[in-house]
């Protein structure tokens, strides 16, 4: 895809997923979010509301946790994306993933892919966040089994697991 | 795929930005953040022919501070939260920011797309008016400035015409005397009545079809009137309307509420 063109169908979208470099098909309106999961194969991010309310769907774009329903595949043209398939290396969990394992962090899970980005951008600029600061950047995501409590405690681990390790 | 096709322009520059704006007259609609525009596509209430993506044009973003606040219409509103320019000059907008969405949405979200998309019970469009801050916007025809007092014509309406482009919001600074209250379901959400006052302004927001100077109360207060006998005047001003949640009743109540306490934290500080 060019900039500075009007796109009209199907256009060829190249960007970074997870440190690969990664191309597909997109017409102007394929959401991000669905082109990660049917032209990409990740189906790691969940869709949740596709209108912006519950965060199940939140990606990193360039490092900044954003939800993928609201964004156009288009948008995402040479940028860096990073999903919940990029946490674990080498077979082994993220730490921010073993705290939501050990800690109880998810029921269903279906909120969790969103959470545990969301949570890997705080932990970053905070590397010692109180329960507060937790709860304020894990407001806009909605966990409908409400295990609220027990997502808290995986962040305060998964901070602690990051600090031990540097 | 949950919107209706489009076509798509990432805009390089204003001037391409109008171009295609000129062009496709009311087909089109410009993408800033998205945060409100896409919800309306994915659920097609929203169906524009063409969108016009200003993402990508750079000089449309930064907060710049000479004798006012100049903040670019796609500062996202995260950096203007953590902006310390806008915590110096303008405080009530770094307090109201806290209140728009959630900050899974305010790093996309931007300023000038907020106060474009002129939701009534939208948090900046009611700072603005408050601040009395002059909206710059480009079309065919040059640049023209127009003041937040004329800028909110009723929901989802401003006075920008269909071929132009807000390209820079100017904040005069606020000064001490300023607070900010509302009241909403959960935080996050629409508030259901919120009040921003700064200086001799009050506004009111969530309780008309757009931002609303509570004129009445502003002169009692200046006239030596106590926040309670403001808050009154300003409730009784208005017609709310009721909702689902909410009766006319009730929002009236919460709006003098709000004004209340908006003017007490203006008076203590």
């Amino acid at each position: 895809m060019t900039h500075g063109a009007i796109v009209e169908g199907e256009v060829v979208v190249r960007l970074t997923v997870n440190g690969e470099e990664r191309r597909g098909i997109a017409e102007p309106r394929t959401l991000l979010s669905d082109f990660l999961r049917h032209e990409l194969g990740l189906t790691g991010t969940h869709v949740g509301c596709e209108q912006g309310a519950c965060g199940a769907c939140t990606v990193r774009l360039d490092g900044v946790p954003v939800r993928s329903c609201l964004l156009f595949a288009v948008q995402a043209e040479g940028a860096s994306i990073a999903t919940v398939e990029g946490l674990a290396t080498g077979g082994e969990l993220h730490p921010i993933q073993r705290a939501f394992s050990s800690e109880h962090g998810l029921q269903c899970g279906y909120c969790t892919p969103g959470l545990l980005l969301t949570a890997q951008a705080l932990l970053e600029e905070n590397a010692d966040p109180s329960e507060l600061a937790i709860r304020e950047a894990l407001s806009g995501n909605v966990c409908r089994c409400t295990g609220y409590v027990g997502v808290v405690a995986s962040v305060m681990e998964a901070a602690r697991l990051l600090r031990e390790a540097t | 795929m949950k919107p209706a096709p489009f076509k798509y322009l990432a805009a390089g520059g204003v001037e391409e930005a109008i171009a295609a704006l000129a062009e496709h007259g009311d087909e089109a609609k410009v993408l800033a953040g998205g945060q409100s525009l896409v919800p309306m596509m994915n659920l097609r209430l929203a169906t524009p022919a063409v969108l016009v993506d200003v993402n990508r044009v750079a000089e449309l973003s930064g907060i710049a501070a000479n004798g006012s606040l100049e903040l670019g219409a796609t500062t996202r509103q995260a950096d203007a939260e953590r902006s310390a320019a806008v915590a110096a000059r303008a405080p009530l907008l770094a307090e109201a920011l806290r209140h728009v969405g959630h900050p899974g949405t305010r790093v996309r979200g931007t300023l000038g797309g907020s106060a474009a998309h002129a939701d009534p019970a939208a948090e900046i469009p009611a700072v603005l008016l408050a601040l009395g801050a002059e909206l710059v916007v480009h079309g065919p025809e040059g640049e023209r400035t127009i003041p937040a007092d004329d800028f909110f014509v009723s929901t989802f309406t401003t006075a920008l015409g269909p071929d132009e482009l807000l390209t820079r919001i100017r904040l005069p600074s606020n000064g001490d005397a300023w607070g900010f209250a509302e009241v909403a379901r959960s935080h996050g959400d629409f508030a259901l009545a919120g009040a921003a006052v700064a200086g001799a302004r009050i506004v009111l927001f969530g309780v008309a079809d757009r931002p609303l100077r509570a004129r009445e109360a502003e002169d009692a207060l200046s006239g030596g009137a106590t926040p309670v006998e403001a808050a009154r005047l300003a409730a009784a001003a208005i017609d709310p309307t009721g909702d689902a949640f909410t009766s006319a009743a009730y929002r009236r109540d919460v709006a003098a509420v709000v004004v209340r306490r908006a003017l007490e934290q203006a008076a203590a500080r």
